[in-house]
């Protein structure tokens, strides 16, 4: 069977601070049936420019992007919400009336966010597992509200055994470079979350996104806790590995 | 150059106090009983919409319902008044209780009144001023600042409510909320019938018919709009709708939005002072509305922030308004919305920060009663404030070489290598403690991880690379 041809885009975090992931990201999409090619040159999609209103910055990086992935064809598959929402939505307002904007729609059109791709778009079911652990799944705003995820990764984590976590929903005070600029009140928000991780029981903490993963895992690891935190890749792929 | 990051000094000195866990134990109330009422409503979101069309078809006809409203309320008697700023709003005020000969003067909760600190005005010019809503009225004691648009006092414990009252009202220390409650009432009872004035908010002005809408839960306001001779109500510009249909839907949406009630105790409509034959009402209604500032953002970017119908359900879902309650944003409208109004109507010296005090987690924008796209409109007064050249120079100058970086796959393949190489020696287990610089904030609470030294770009050359 000849799956589709996709697009990998890791994101610059994943890429140097995770490499782990994208190869698991790698492997659920192959596992899937895609083709996967992985376009040279990708570093970062902009997002951290344009979350603190350096527009011009986040514009260059968006144009090489842009650039990047407009050279090819096929589904653009990102594991992660917010980078998805970045060149989805954001680079249309940052590219409007300019002589970028339907490059803009064209790479736009073909994004996709991870555990949308697996779901909503290959029909993928349930072939996420972690032997012997119980998982609690913190859904990431931007790809809950900014992009409408909605139950793919219960649906992709359906024979995972879950925990309930208390405001699952709700924000992990990661915020980009919110969590420098006003560093404590982004670890007060961490720091409820993590609260919650602990008292759900749960031994693995999964999410989406490896921005607001990075943070918790860090938080967790200076509070000297011994929950483990993974992408959902890892667990897509873990049959793989 | 940077400014002195007021937010933050404000927040960091709230974090783990007292205020603030008073604030989380608050709002969980409010947050709850607004999914609860939202979830029972199956046309909640529907209404959402239509109030959000009713309050921008407001906005793009300001002028034409003013000016309607204006007549209106003029043919039923009252006297309408224009204050382009917070100083001319206070001297009408101070005129009008000047000219009644008004000493005593009772009011309902009112934001535009913070806003243009009216209480410090007219006691300044000798008018007794008593707050009557008890949230309101708890601050006034304490000489404290309210720290949410409908809950003043959430800032406040029982406790701390008992102790004041002991200490202020010399009665005896309790903490029942009932007997608080009664308290105050009785202390307040005989003012409201010795004033000579009441001075009230607006939540919404009706252009058709010249009827002002007050809604509250204790019956403050109607008892000052009532019981005095005079009464002024005073109202931002923007809080208009057309029709009598405009209100009905907005109420729909603001008790729910606000409280998680489907609809608040007491819904007040004022039109005009009294007529022959009424039992009661005041003999002179006066209104004034207020500009100071608001034209200017109804010309920018952030327009739409004035649909907002203040129900402060922003503020509840707000994951930084709920870590450090509303005191640390300085100012009167706090959370979400008032990150975008108060740069709006003040400047944004000092105000550029709080933009920035987000997470842009969307949850304001999902609970929002008129649908305001709050996160992109404070990435735009970003924006505004990084092109006005506010942000720090580590800033500035960090993300335009990070631009330069990234915009040239050799530079970001070299740059990936000496991170991982300069952490090397800090490292312990893949992570780092202590990152030096700009950086520090994040390794003062978490660690951070080390670059790998493959990253994925690398790995996929080496194995996967043609």
């Amino acid at each position: 069977m000849e799956g589709p041809q996709v697009q990998l885009v890791v994101t610059c975090l994943v890429d140097a601070l995770a490499p782990q992931v994208g190869r698991a990201t790698l492997a659920a999409l192959e596992a899937a049936g895609c083709q996967v090619d992985f376009p040279s040159g990708q570093t970062c999609c902009g997002q951290p420019a344009f979350n603190v209103g350096l527009n011009d910055d986040a514009r260059k990086m968006a144009a090489h992007t842009l650039d990047v992935l407009d050279e090819t064809e096929g589904p653009i598959v990102v594991p992660s919400g917010s980078c998805a929402q970045m060149i989805v939505h954001h680079y249309l307002e940052l590219f409007e009336s300019t002589d970028r904007a339907a490059q803009a729609e064209r790479v736009a059109g073909r994004t996709r966010e991870l555990t949308q791709f697996l779901v909503d778009d290959l029909g993928v079911e349930s072939p996420a597992s972690c032997d012997g652990c119980s998982v609690a799944y913190h859904y990431s705003c931007h790809g809950l509200r900014g992009i409408g995820l909605e139950g793919q990764a219960d649906q992709l984590l359906e024979n995972v055994d879950r925990v309930d976590l208390e405001g699952d929903k709700e924000c992990c005070g990661f915020g980009g470079l919110f969590s420098v600029e006003m560093p404590a009140v982004s670890a007060a928000i961490m720091n409820e979350k993590l609260d919650r991780v602990e008292a759900s029981g749960a031994d693995t903490l999964v999410g989406g996104d490896i921005s607001c993963l990075t943070h918790l895992a860090g938080g967790l690891r200076r509070r000297g806790s011994k929950i483990e935190v993974k992408h959902i890749a890892e667990l897509l792929a873990s049959g793989d590995k | 150059m940077s400014q002195p990051v007021t937010f933050v000094s404000r927040a960091d000195a709230l974090l783990g106090s007292k205020e603030a866990a008073a604030v989380v134990k608050g709002i969980r109330h409010f947050t709850e009983a607004r999914d609860r009422v939202a979830a029972e409503f199956p046309i909640m979101d529907e209404l959402r919409d239509r109030a959000q069309a009713i309050r921008l078809h407001a906005l793009n006809h300001l002028d034409r319902l003013l000016a309607h409203f204006a007549d209106e309320v003029t043919r039923l008697g009252g006297v309408v008044h224009f204050a382009s700023d917070a100083e001319e709003a206070n001297r009408i005020v101070a005129e009008i209780l000047a000219r009644t000969n008004s000493r005593l003067v009772v009011k309902s909760k009112s934001m535009v009144s913070e806003e243009i600190e009216l209480n410090t005005h007219l006691e300044g010019e000798g008018v007794e001023v008593v707050e009557t809503d008890l949230g309101e009225f708890i601050v006034q004691l304490a000489g404290d600042t309210p720290s949410h648009i409908i809950a003043p006092v959430l800032h406040l414990t029982r406790q701390d409510v008992g102790r004041l009252f002991h200490e202020k009202l010399g009665v005896e220390y309790t903490e029942d909320p009932t007997e608080l409650n009664e308290i105050a009432r009785t202390h307040l009872r005989k003012i409201f019938l010795e004033a000579d004035a009441g001075i009230s908010g607006v939540n919404m002005a009706i252009a058709e018919s010249g009827s002002v809408v007050l809604v509250t839960n204790e019956g403050n306001g109607r008892l000052t709009t009532t019981a005095p001779r005079v009464h002024i109500a005073l109202m931002g510009m923007e809080r208009i709708v057309s029709r009598w249909e405009d209100a009905a839907v907005v109420l729909e949406v603001l008790a729910r939005s606000a409280t998680g009630q489907r609809l608040s105790v007491y819904t007040n409509v004022i039109s005009g002072p009294r007529r022959e034959g009424d039992p009661d009402g005041p003999e002179e209604v006066h209104v004034v509305i207020i500009d100071n500032g608001r034209s200017e953002i109804l010309g920018g970017p952030t327009a739409e922030i004035l649909a907002c119908i203040r129900c402060g359900a922003c503020l509840n879902v707000c994951p930084v308004f709920r870590t450090v309650g509303g005191h640390a944003y300085g100012t009167v409208y706090s959370g979400p919305v008032g990150s975008i109004v108060t740069p709006g109507l003040h400047g944004m010296e000092p105000w550029w920060e709080l933009p920035y005090a987000s997470t842009l987690c969307g949850a304001c924008e999902e609970v929002c009663p008129v649908r305001i796209q709050i996160p992109s409109m404070l990435l735009q007064l970003r924006e505004q404030a990084a092109s006005e050249g506010r942000l720090p120079g580590w800033l500035n100058k960090g993300m335009s070489r990070y631009a330069r970086t990234t915009t040239d796959p050799e530079k970001w393949r070299r740059a990936k290598k000496w991170a991982s190489l300069l952490s090397a020696p800090v490292a312990s287990k893949g992570w780092i403690r202590r990152i030096p610089g700009p950086g520090r904030g994040w390794t003062r609470y978490r660690d951070f991880p080390r670059p790998d030294s493959e990253s994925f770009s690398e790995w996929w050359r080496s194995n996967r690379g043609s």
